[in-house]
């Protein structure tokens, strides 16, 4: 006599071992994805941003731009030379400042300063902005993206740690997205 | 040679595979797929076996670390023997084999090879053809310079456009917060492991489909697909029409495959290896970075794209293209397959060739990228100097000194990104010429914060003096009527 498969042992016994490896594959699948994810769940906490120091205030003469570079606060010994960011740092006068990320806003490319015509020019796809970061023509949108600043025990601080892009300028970056009209 | 026989017997003894393989071999075609035009796949094949083999071995002595990467690809151009030559292979296997990849797919299209019963022999292709590009970008991180580092930022900040994901999308991108050692090993995996394993899995894939369906046959003008009568028709045609695929029509496949080996190997000798260009410290900012060949079209595009237009082009845009390739063979499965009826078809192929070019010449100049040194490495031609008075020559100074040479070209060496100025006096009148450089517009940076009164003066003046001789200088109309002719 045979049984019906659904009720013979082995019947039983495959239905089992579905169900125990469906039951592992999740088991696995949790900590892989967290794992996958880590760079994300680290983004939101405890977060990449902190306050760095990019030297004391008398590198950095009032009416000037200067670049300045700062080692990523998250880096890893394998980083090697990519950790090293650099900013553009703007002192209007006093203790008042403007400190630019290099990434222009359009694409991410290196934005170079030029004193003489007071432009940052981008040598990727033409984006030009004035020397208080403002968009000046080309294709970015917006202005430059501007760090927070302190000034603590005559040393300039920022709070960095983190690629600017358009779509991701991060919460520490303060919003200059006016393109402001000519000669305004 | 009794003896490899009795070797050879044994084995298949046990694996039982020879019979298969010969007739798989021997396995009937249609006798005109023995042409030329049909020698694309087993070329990219190929190439795809040389990438394989050369990847090895450049993965024998590479280190994908960001700190590191760099110098091992110098000690493979200059200390390791012939280092630079496999380098080179690589480098130009993977020019060939997007190449040889988007030729494949053009005859293939042309051939109406995607109708039925192909379709997802067409599909696979289109799946085959994204991971040949990602390898191809893929690589070019792991070439880890300049371009490449910034490369890397040019595709997180696409990727950080995606709506509401974005900014998660660029964490895992990049491993991280920055472009650094993480984002390094990441790409590493995708072009070692995981695109190349796709890849071998979905070439067998591909395969297996071009062997159970079939070779598409040489399409006849009239001869049209129908569901219904197609499968016993191709039957027909194989087996009263066909030949064996080996030797019948191996024979170019095999010397079309090796000439391009050839060919490259020719490049690799001729040409070197590729890079790795400027270290990838990225506080070296003296730096303009450029794609590799196949991506400079997307560079165009996204310098020449309105701004409000580039954010919809570059998420919208791939996924309707791709859409389209993957439904192709579902709303145009039957029907004519030969080009000769297909105009839409062969219309559709000239525009996106023309336009893919002509993006791609573009971006072999780039005009809308200011020239960064023309202020200081390019000269006023001297005929603008000569016999003009201090105060205009005082303004060439000024032209130079406030860079306006990296967007204007004179004498036709400097920046593309404004309009060259040899004539400038011919088109703007005083007036106009002092409104454009002090308020800018029309894509020019205003000047008036940047420029004292006397040196607008002079530039002005400066700019004044260009037209070509005996053109007369531009004037304002409304003036004459209201003060007379100027004396």
């Amino acid at each position: 006599m045979t049984l019906p498969d659904e009720l013979s042992r082995r019947g039983m016994l495959m239905k089992l071992g579905i169900l125990l490896n469906g039951a592992v594959g999740v088991i696995l699948a949790v900590p892989i994805v967290r794992y996958i994810l880590s760079p994300v769940i680290r983004q939101r906490r405890p977060g990449y941003e902190s306050w760095l120091s990019l030297g004391p205030l008398a590198q950095f003469p009032e009416g000037e731009t200067r670049l300045a570079t700062y080692r990523n606060p998250v880096a890893n010994p394998s980083d090697g030379e990519t950790a090293n960011i650099p900013c553009w740092v703007r002192r209007v006068d006093g203790e008042k400042f403007q400190v630019f990320a290099i990434n222009c806003a359009h694409l991410g490319c290196p934005v170079r300063w030029f004193p003489q015509s007071g432009l940052f020019m981008c040598p990727c796809h033409g984006g030009v902005y004035y020397s208080d970061g403002s968009r000046a023509s080309g294709p970015p949108e917006r202005g430059l993206f501007e760090y927070h600043y302190k000034v603590e025990q005559a040393k300039l601080l920022i709070d960095a740690g983190q690629m600017p892009t358009t779509g991701a300028p991060t919460a520490s970056l303060i919003n200059i997205s006016v393109g402001r009209p000519p000669c305004a | 040679m009794r003896l490899i026989k009795k070797v050879g017997g044994w084995f298949d003894d046990r694996l039982q595979l020879a019979t298969p393989i010969r007739e798989t071999m021997q396995h009937p075609v249609p006798r005109q797929t023995a042409s030329w035009a049909y020698v694309f796949g087993s070329a990219a094949l190929t190439v795809f076996g040389l990438q394989l083999v050369t990847g090895i071995l450049l993965a024998l002595l590479y280190v994908p670390s960001a700190g590191e990467a760099w110098n091992s690809l110098q000690i493979l151009n200059h200390q390791v023997t012939l280092g630079w030559f496999i380098r080179a292979l690589h480098g130009w296997g993977s020019n060939f084999m997007v190449a040889i990849v988007l030729i494949h797919m053009l005859q293939v299209f042309l051939f109406g090879a995607y109708k039925f019963p192909r379709e997802l022999t067409w599909i696979v292709g289109i799946l085959l053809l994204l991971l040949t590009l990602g390898m191809a970008f893929t690589g070019q991180v792991l070439r880890f310079d300049q371009d490449a580092y910034w490369g890397l930022g040019i595709g997180a900040s696409i990727a950080s456009r995606v709506p509401v994901l974005g900014p998660f999308i660029v964490n895992l991108l990049l491993g991280g917060p920055i472009i650094a050692g993480a984002t390094l090993s990441r790409f590493f995996a995708l072009h070692v492991f995981v695109i190349p394993g796709s890849l071998i899995a979905f070439v067998g894939l591909h395969l297996l489909l071009v062997l159970k369906l079939g070779i598409n046959e040489w399409p006849m003008p009239g001869r049209i697909v129908r569901r219904a009568t197609y499968v016993k028709e191709y039957h027909e045609l194989t087996h009263r029409d066909g030949i064996p695929f080996v030797p019948g029509a191996v024979a170019k496949d095999l010397f079309f495959s090796g000439f391009i080996l050839l060919c490259i190997a020719a490049c690799a000798v001729y040409f070197g290896p590729f890079g790795p260009s400027g270290q990838p410290d990225p506080t070296i900012i003296q730096t303009a970075p450029r794609p590799d060949y196949f991506f400079l079209w997307l560079y165009a595009v996204l310098s020449l794209l309105p701004p409000s237009m580039e954010t919809p082009a570059l998420l919208i845009g791939p996924v309707i293209v791709l859409v389209v390739l993957l439904t192709l063979p579902f709303f145009s499965g039957e029907g004519e397959k030969s080009w000769k009826r297909r105009p839409i078809a062969v219309l559709t192929i000239l525009l996106v060739a023309v336009a893919l070019g002509t993006f791609t010449h573009l971006a072999g100049y780039a005009p809308w990228s200011p020239v960064m040194d023309a202020w200081s490495g390019e000269p006023i031609p001297a005929q603008y100097l000569k016999g003009r008075t201090a105060l205009e020559r005082q303004g060439a100074l000024v032209f130079q000194a406030k860079q306006c040479h990296n967007c204007h070209a004179l004498g036709g060496a400097g920046g593309e990104r404004g309009p060259d100025l040899d004539r400038v006096a011919v088109a703007l009148t005083q007036d106009q010429l002092i409104r454009q450089v002090i308020q800018g517009g029309g894509n020019m940076p205003a000047y008036g914060k940047n420029l004292s009164p006397a040196e607008t003066t002079a530039l002005v003046a400066f700019l004044e003096t260009l037209r070509p001789a005996g053109q007369a200088p531009a004037r304002d109309a409304s003036r004459t009527a209201e003060f007379g002719a100027r004396p």
